[in-house]
């Protein structure tokens, strides 16, 4: 049973929280962080190779998680499986009780710690969403019948910064046409922008539930890095500045997420967080909205 | 050297489904040494698209269509002609129908699918390149390769790594997409992004082409000097 599902096909607001495996084996930290704010959470979102870095899989955390009770989000990139291995990842997945999946392209190689390794991208995240939209209908890509077929409730990533907007705006009615549905954003600073995004994507009549991403700046300097390098990562110089002239960083940081929520929670369905080490700090997030 | 197939005329005539007049042009290089593309291709297709009903407002073959330079040379002579035309059907392999895409501001239809010969380079050093991958998408890309214009060869549109027209992997590199997007916005044809192209067949280009359909000259020759 999907509470993510659930909740949004409910009209409820939902919130996920990303939760990043390990390098290692040793996920001690990760499992506590999680469980100290599952009250606060609908789902954890586990990465797959965030960034193209080498790291546990996320089946693995994911079902570690739902072991002690916490729904996850499969996170599923095409970059480093054929469609052999993402079906067949897939059909474990639903095997070992995941439900929600949200199915993406994926960094390229080159960005991560193994910069040499082979680009697979057999399939693109569209591709993957009608995969899984296969498998939910008892078969595989090729028309094989399954035996036994899962109930994936598969979910896309949107960007709200996208520039252009309008190609962004078609990608995201064809994946909510090839079964994505629900959306969670690639991080928001700026409410317009989000604004601007969420009309033009109803205007063009996909009524999917879009999740609004909150990232925590750590420092000014993180921000102008994120404002320049990350692809679709608008920050307004206001923000920048908020957080250059502040005494308390983190305060700071805290307040400008949780003020984000509260334009935006009103134009959409729910919130991803998406805390990159700063799990701590979610009770303040959602503390500090009107949630 | 570059192989192509003739696509099924069934594909072709769905491509120019909504067009009135076309423009026939093939190519005298290697297209014309299968076949696939020289005066005997382009004739038999103009007849077809005759019995078909539409109005072909011109055919031409120059030779190595590749060649954009020159090509484009030849065809400022005929321009004209394509202008009155409301798209062209180009019968060469995934490089001139691109190097075509590029020259002319209509809606360019592949005729053919251009094969893997095993790895093998084409001649013609170019910006277009060809990953000869036996089922040519440009048809719906505006004549732009997504699987090598795309450094993730991705087939239903540009990732999240996009951003202002730039790809992810290098500051510098075009996103292919938004190439692929500014394009058929600039044909009239936006409405070919929504299509979804399926996963590949890539066992067409993983080992080159299956002996069945080695059924050109080409693959005679090379069969004749392997024995």
């Amino acid at each position: 049973m999907s509470t993510l599902k659930d909740k949004l096909e409910a009209g409820e607001f939902a919130i996920t929280c990303e939760a990043g495996p390990p390098k290692g084996v040793d996920l001690e930290n990760e499992l506590k962080e999680a469980e100290e704010i599952a009250g606060l959470i609908d789902a954890f979102n586990v990465t797959d190779l965030q960034s193209s870095a080498m790291r546990m899989s996320s089946v693995a955390m994911c079902r570690l998680l739902e072991e002690r009770g916490l729904e996850t989000v499969y996170q599923m990139t095409c970059r480093d499986r054929n469609r052999l291995a993402l079906q067949s990842s897939l059909l474990g997945a639903w095997a070992l009780g995941m439900e929600n999946v949200l199915a993406l392209t994926g960094d390229y190689t080159t960005l991560g710690d193994h910069p040499d390794a082979m680009p697979v991208f057999d399939l693109d995240s569209i591709q993957l969403l009608e995969t899984i939209e296969r498998l939910n209908g008892g078969e595989d890509l090729v028309g094989n019948e399954l035996k036994g077929s899962p109930q994936f409730f598969p979910g896309a990533a949107a960007n709200p910064g996208a520039d252009p907007l309008k190609p962004q705006i078609l990608k995201s009615r064809m994946k909510a046409d090839h079964g994505a549905r629900f959306f969670q954003t690639q991080a928001v600073y700026d409410s317009d922008v989000f604004a601007k995004f969420m009309e033009e994507l109803r205007d063009a009549g996909v009524e999917t539930p879009v999740m609004v991403g909150i990232l925590p700046l750590k420092s000014a300097g993180m921000a102008r890095f994120m404002d320049a390098n990350i692809a679709g990562v608008v920050i307004p110089d206001e923000v920048i500045k908020e957080l250059t002239d502040a005494s308390d960083t983190v305060q700071k940081s805290l307040e400008i997420c949780s003020r984000v929520i509260n334009e935006t929670a009103d134009l959409c369905e729910g919130v991803h967080l998406m805390p990159m080490g700063w799990e701590e700090y979610v009770p303040d997030i959602l503390d500090g909205t009107d949630l | 050297m570059i192989l192509s197939e003739p696509k099924p005329w069934e594909e072709i005539e769905g491509y120019l489904e909504g067009d009135d007049s076309v423009f026939l042009l093939g190519c005298d290089g290697c297209d014309a040494a299968t076949g696939d593309g020289g005066a005997e291709r382009v004739g038999e297709l103009s007849g077809k698209l005759d019995e078909g009903g539409w109005n072909v407002t011109g055919t031409k073959v120059i030779e190595f269509l590749c060649n954009k330079a020159l090509a484009g040379m030849k065809l400022a002579r005929i321009s004209d002609l394509i202008e009155e035309s409301d798209s062209l059907l180009v019968s060469c392999c995934g490089i001139g129908v691109q190097a075509v895409s590029k020259l002319v501001d209509k809606q360019v239809h592949p005729a053919n699918d251009t094969v893997s010969m095993g790895d093998f380079h084409g001649t013609w050093p170019s910006e277009e390149t060809c990953k000869r991958c036996g089922e040519c998408l440009l048809e719906y890309t505006g004549g732009i390769c997504p699987l090598t214009m795309c450094v993730k060869g991705l087939l239903n549109g540009a990732c999240g790594g996009s951003y202002e027209g730039k790809c992810e992997v290098e500051p510098d590199r075009p996103c292919g997409w938004e190439l692929i997007y500014e394009r058929l916005k600039d044909v009239g044809r936006l409405d070919l992004i929504e299509e979804y192209n399926p996963p590949k067949a890539r066992q067409k280009y993983q080992f080159g082409v299956p002996m069945e359909n080695r059924n050109s000259l080409y693959w005679a020759i090379e069969a004749e000097e392997g024995e």
